[in-house]
């Protein structure tokens, strides 16, 4: 690291100066997404020019979301780590509210639902604060007893098991799980952890946080995007007719072996993983990602929405786009903090 | 300045409010009038159909928007009256028409001829959450005086469950939109009732409504 670039990170105020505190690779994988998302408009471009078809609007909207997505975390890791917690939060938010759109409720419940919504900031506050001790347990353990003792004290019991698993599973994987992506800006190794800790570059102590963020949503972005194309191209046998007629066995191997392959060329640079470790983060979120993006295809198959719903602005286009994420966050988390907490 | 007041109302509070913790889902906006006179039609679940409406037309058309509401309601005392009158800018409607001398639509016709747009809940209440009850008549009447005037039907689901009538407490839900094309006096009350039926039915069965199979 150059000697100017240490003077600024010392003067430490203004937005550049947390920019620049961000280490080297978290730059260059920022630009690294910002060339692959570029080759992809690219190809898509030509491929319609080429066939005069239009091709899948879902592909398209995909690379849209990725860019502003890619925005988002230039702009938020180079403000603050409050600002990405917030951020987190509100997808939070914009997601639980969409779930719970989604579902039929009980018009009794309208208070249970209020101290749901409650829930998030409150467990986006211990994010913030590095309250791990109750981040762990607010929602698991405080929010799925208080959430029906506050039913039970309405009075109706018709469809009271239905209306508080429902409620109980949204806030587990909106709001718990996808905390855990922004609980990863906590980390930092202690000299007593498991593993020792494999530093990229000066710099990535301070930021090691903000990189194991960015691997984490860059892998699973990545892993969706693999998966997808690996089943277009050699996926024959359907693995799931019934849920998700799309995901096919070939699909599935030929994501994750991509997955994992990234991820070891990725980990060992970008975060304080090991070579052993990234692939294992690597196979974790492949499988895990898989495992999200089905449940929410068959909450969705379940409620009679139509796959293609995403159309409509609004109707659950932000659970679209972190359901693997809410699979991927917190077993990845746990396993970081296995290793290196 | 109770026009900036006003101006100011919508702007920080409302439309925050319906855009971000509410989030709106609308289909055709395009449909809604871009001038008056014309009228806006819509079921009512919930004090925010006013505002989602209100919202929809936009700051731009704001000053020539007014919802029409209950006078027995909106004017129970000098506090409410004077932020529903300048703030939201109602033009109260005497629900009790029974032994009036006066011509209870005439502050509605008085503000068509102004170029207004007005906002009318044939419903007349808000009622039981996300139940439609069938429109009153009144429309009828104000089609038959102004038969150049169109009806843009709006069907609206999810207020009811975010803020139903006797709730004080806000929970978000996405609100579902849908606009229908105007529609104008066809000359007699009972045909002029029934498209409007049947459109409101048309624009509701374009939604997914989620309902559980056992509750009504």
């Amino acid at each position: 690291m150059s000697p100017s670039v240490e003077f600024i990170v010392q003067r430490g105020t203004a937005v550049s100066d947390v920019f620049l505190s961000l280490s080297g690779p978290i730059h260059q994988t920022f630009l690294g997404v910002a060339i692959a998302l570029l080759s992809a408009n690219v190809v898509l471009f030509f491929r319609r020019r080429m066939s005069g078809k239009r091709g899948d609007p879902k592909v398209a909207q995909r690379i849209r979301t990725w860019w502003i997505t890619l925005a988002i975390f230039v702009v938020m890791l180079s403000v603050s780590q409050t600002t990405a917690v917030a951020f987190f939060a509100f997808v939070s938010f914009i997601a639980f509210k969409e779930f719970l759109s989604l579902i039929p409720t009980r018009r009794a419940d309208h208070r249970v639902l209020f101290w749901a919504y409650l829930a998030i900031p409150l467990q986006y506050l211990c994010v913030g604060t590095h309250w791990f001790g109750m981040f762990v347990i607010f929602i698991p353990v405080y929010m799925f007893m208080w959430l029906p003792t506050r039913m039970v004290l309405i009075g109706e019991t018709k469809g009271f098991l239905r209306a508080i698993g429902t409620v109980q599973w949204g806030l587990m994987t909106t709001v718990f799980s996808l905390s855990h992506a922004a609980m990863l800006l906590a980390i930092t190794p202690v000299t007593t952890a498991r593993v020792a800790a494999n530093w990229p570059t000066d710099l990535s102590k301070e930021s090691c946080g903000a990189a194991l963020l960015v691997f984490l949503v860059v892998l699973t972005q990545f892993n969706d995007a693999a998966q997808f194309c690996w089943g277009k191209s050699i996926g024959k046998t359907p693995l799931l007719p019934k849920v998700s007629p799309s995901k096919t066995v070939g699909g599935l191997v030929g994501g994750i072996i991509s997955t994992v392959i990234l991820s070891g060329l990725v980990g060992p640079w970008l975060t304080l993983m090991d070579l052993p470790r990234s692939l294992l983060a690597g196979l974790i979120i492949g499988l895990a990602g898989f495992a999200g993006d089905i449940s929410i295809a068959a909450f969705k198959r379940d409620l009679g929405v139509d796959e293609n719903a995403g159309s409509l602005p609004g109707h659950a286009t932000t659970l679209d786009r972190v359901d693997s994420l809410t699979y991927t966050a917190p077993l990845f988390f746990h396993f970081i903090y296995y290793c290196y907490g | 300045m109770i026009h900036a007041l006003r101006y100011l109302y919508f702007l920080v509070i409302v439309r925050p409010v319906i855009l971000i913790v509410i989030g709106l889902n609308v289909r055709r906006p395009n449909r809604l009038p871009k001038q008056g006179p014309a009228v806006v039609i819509a079921n009512h679940n919930s004090h925010l159909d006013t505002m989602v409406l209100m919202t929809l037309l936009g700051m731009n058309r704001l000053k020539d928007v007014h919802p029409v509401a209950a006078a027995d309601h909106f004017l129970r005392n000098p506090l409410m009256a004077w932020f529903s009158t300048k703030i939201i800018g109602i033009i109260p409607l005497d629900r009790e028409v029974k032994g009036a001398r006066r011509d209870p639509l005439a502050g509605i016709c008085e503000a068509l001829r102004q170029d207004k747009i007005l906002i009318l809940f044939p419903e007349g209440s808000r009622g039981s959450p996300e139940q439609r009850d069938e429109f009153k008549t009144g429309i009828a009447h104000i089609a038959k005086r102004f038969p150049e005037i169109g009806f843009t039907p709006v069907f609206m689901h999810g207020l009811g469950r975010s803020l139903p009538k006797g709730e004080g407490i806000l929970v978000p839900f996405f609100c579902d939109v849908s606009v229908g094309q105007p529609i104008h006096w066809t000359g007699k009350k009972d045909s002029f009732m029934q498209q409007i039926h049947e459109t409101m039915n048309r624009l509701e069965s374009e939604l997914n409504i989620p309902r559980w199979e056992a509750t009504p």
